[in-house]
């Protein structure tokens, strides 16, 4: 007979009062740790968004009644014309103050070009800074080298017909179908993609950009000030940050964050206080047996030891119940709740810190209860005898 | 020296009419080996002086000397130790723990001894053969007859192998028949040389002791049952 037999003997006699309590332990633990991996879970969603959208910014000049555009921006307007930008405007912006914090300046020219006697939009581009912004692109076949190589969208390599080693006549040229992007889901499917300058000269507008997609560095940069030092050197256009269009759901997550937290702290109280109140009354139930305890030897320290080791295995199993049931519940619940496919994976980082969270509110609320078993007077506990 | 040596102890309670002496002065002696029985009516002191040479209860003055020990000079946990080691308590009304069978609620003195369990069994079984449970270790106790329930509590305060046995009132909750076996199980350990002092009320225990110590509102009776009285 050890001083846990005495603890495991008594939670077994007390099922239902310790069944009661573990399943508040299960309750607020589960509780936490589905908020916590689905906030995390929303976090990390936010996170790859960021690093998926890779330009943050666009430079568009100002131009207005817009017709046919990719990401907002027209290719040709109404009348046939619009405002363009020129690559020595591009070149200015490397020369802001906050220019080390710029990581890529993507120029594009936009056109509507007949090829195959479809109209085709046609984006010129310069391939190594567009291929290091759009990292989420899976070219089937090769990336373009030559001044000639071209990149298809899916729905336009399905349109013409032309698979990735290729040939393509482009007024009046032929160019190479180096790859074909896969399925994107947006605009860039229906794009045939070439080189910047190429498409420069083969429309006539020479050294013309229709926009600028920019990536700046991280969440952190200073944004909005890059964004106003880039419109000072470019006067004439609009610059516009992306970062707003994520940050609202960064908001949102941020906010959810918050009321995670706030929930799980009055979950913590609450739970604290169901194990002070479960073991205050266990305690006042078991004064003669404790009396007895002290009648016949056992120390202070034992008593206070029994109490709490019967708070700690109570705790643990919950804790342990309680972040099982959480995971599963968070992993069908996130999606409805985050309204986002937020993975959730395993983590026993998770598990550890449940198990250590339970254990310590089970502990902490349970030292009072032990003291006052600890402090019970045998002879005034013999005098119920 | 005597094993027990009780000097003028007294004590007063302060309760809401004032102090009230449970004690008005108590001495005398206990010798190693001794049976004596405690006596007096309700109300006059028996259980305040139970409880103090239990190492329960200081005395408001005077002292317990138990093996040359002055044990209310102890420490508050030395003397739950002292308690651990020198003293066995049968309660009224038994007292066991009802969540454990008598195996372990005998076994409860010897959890904070340090003993392996298997030594912890060994010396459990011993003593539950002794007072004739040897069958009903697993038994918890409201599977046990009040007889038995006496005896599994008897077990339970020799096991540690007390100098002292201290029994309140252990047959007040028994028939007459199962009382008279029970008087005899400690009559048996006496003889082995346990030193027992039993508190009781009834007078017909008288006949089995040799020594009494009669309590009167809160102070020696020694015009009662002179023959069974020793100077102290």
């Amino acid at each position: 007979m050890k001083l846990h037999n005495i603890a495991i003997n008594n939670l077994r006699r007390r099922k239902a009062k310790m069944a009661f309590l573990m399943a508040g332990m299960i309750i607020g633990i589960a509780t936490i740790v589905i908020l916590y991996t689905i906030t995390t879970g929303m976090e990390q969603e936010i996170a790859d968004k960021f690093d998926q959208i890779g330009s943050n910014m666009t430079i568009i000049p100002e131009s207005d009644s817009l017709s046919m555009s990719y990401e907002g921006v027209s290719a040709a307007d109404t009348e046939g014309t619009l405002n363009l930008m020129t690559m020595d405007e591009v070149a200015k912006i490397g020369t802001i103050k906050n220019r080390e914090n710029i990581a890529t300046v993507a120029p594009k020219l936009l056109d509507s070009l007949k090829v195959a006697n479809r109209n085709m939009l046609v984006i010129g581009v310069q391939f190594p800074e567009e291929l290091r912004l759009k990292k989420w692109w899976k070219v089937e076949g090769t990336r373009p080298e030559a001044e000639t190589d071209v990149l298809l969208g899916y729905a336009a390599s399905g349109e013409l017909g032309k698979k990735a080693g290729e040939t393509l006549e482009i007024l009046g040229r032929q160019y190479k179908v180096a790859g074909v992007i896969q399925e994107t889901g947006s605009q860039e499917d229906s794009v045939i993609f070439m080189d910047l300058k190429n498409l420069q000269s083969v429309t006539g507008k020479k050294d013309a950009v229709s926009f600028v997609e920019v990536a700046a560095l991280c969440y952190t940069c200073p944004i909005e000030e890059i964004t106003a030092q880039i419109s000072g050197k470019l006067p004439g256009t609009k610059v516009t940050a992306i970062r707003e269009a994520v940050q609202a759901r960064k908001d949102f997550v941020d906010r959810f964050s918050q009321l995670g937290l706030s929930v799980s702290v009055i979950i913590l109280v609450i739970g604290a206080l169901v194990v002070f109140i479960t073991m205050m009354s266990s305690v006042s139930e078991r004064t003669r047996e404790i009396g007895i305890f002290r009648a016949i030897g056992f120390r202070k320290s034992r008593i206070i030891g029994v109490i709490l080791m019967e708070a700690g295995m109570i705790s643990l199993f919950g804790g342990l119940a309680g972040y099982l049931l959480g995971m599963a519940a968070a992993r069908i619940a996130a999606p409805v709740i985050a309204q986002m496919e937020v993975v959730i994976p395993w983590d026993y980082r998770i598990g550890g810190a449940a198990l250590a969270i339970a254990v310590l509110i089970g502990l902490m609320a349970s030292i009072l209860p032990a003291l006052k078993a600890s402090s019970q007077d045998p002879v005034e506990a013999l005098r119920y005898m | 020296m005597s094993l027990i040596n009780v000097k003028d102890v007294k004590k007063i309670y302060n309760g809401g009419e004032g102090e009230v002496a449970a004690l008005g002065g108590v001495s005398f002696n206990v010798e190693d080996g001794e049976f004596i029985s405690l006596m007096g009516p309700s109300g006059s002191g028996k259980s305040t002086l139970l409880t103090m040479l239990g190492a329960m209860n200081p005395p408001t003055s005077g002292a317990v000397i138990i093996d040359g020990i002055d044990i209310y000079d102890l420490p508050n946990e030395k003397r739950a130790d002292f308690r651990s080691e020198y003293l066995g308590f049968v309660f009224q009304q038994f007292q066991l723990i009802p969540y454990l069978n008598s195996m372990e609620n005998v076994m409860l003195p010897l959890a904070i001894t340090g003993k392996s369990n298997r030594e912890q069994v060994k010396m459990a079984s011993a003593v539950l053969e002794k007072v004739g449970l040897g069958s009903k270790g697993n038994r918890l106790p409201n599977q046990l007859s009040g007889g038995e329930q006496e005896r599994v509590a008897i077990a339970r305060a020799i096991v540690n192998e007390p100098p002292i046995l201290f029994a309140d009132e252990p047959t007040g909750a028994l028939d007459s028949k199962t009382g008279e076996e029970i008087i005899n199980l400690f009559k048996q350990l006496n003889r082995e040389g346990q030193t027992i002092i039993m508190v009781t009320h009834n007078p017909e225990f008288l006949s089995h002791v040799k020594r009494a110590i009669f309590i009167r509102d809160g102070i020696l009776d020694e015009t009662k049952h002179p023959e069974k009285q020793i100077a102290v």
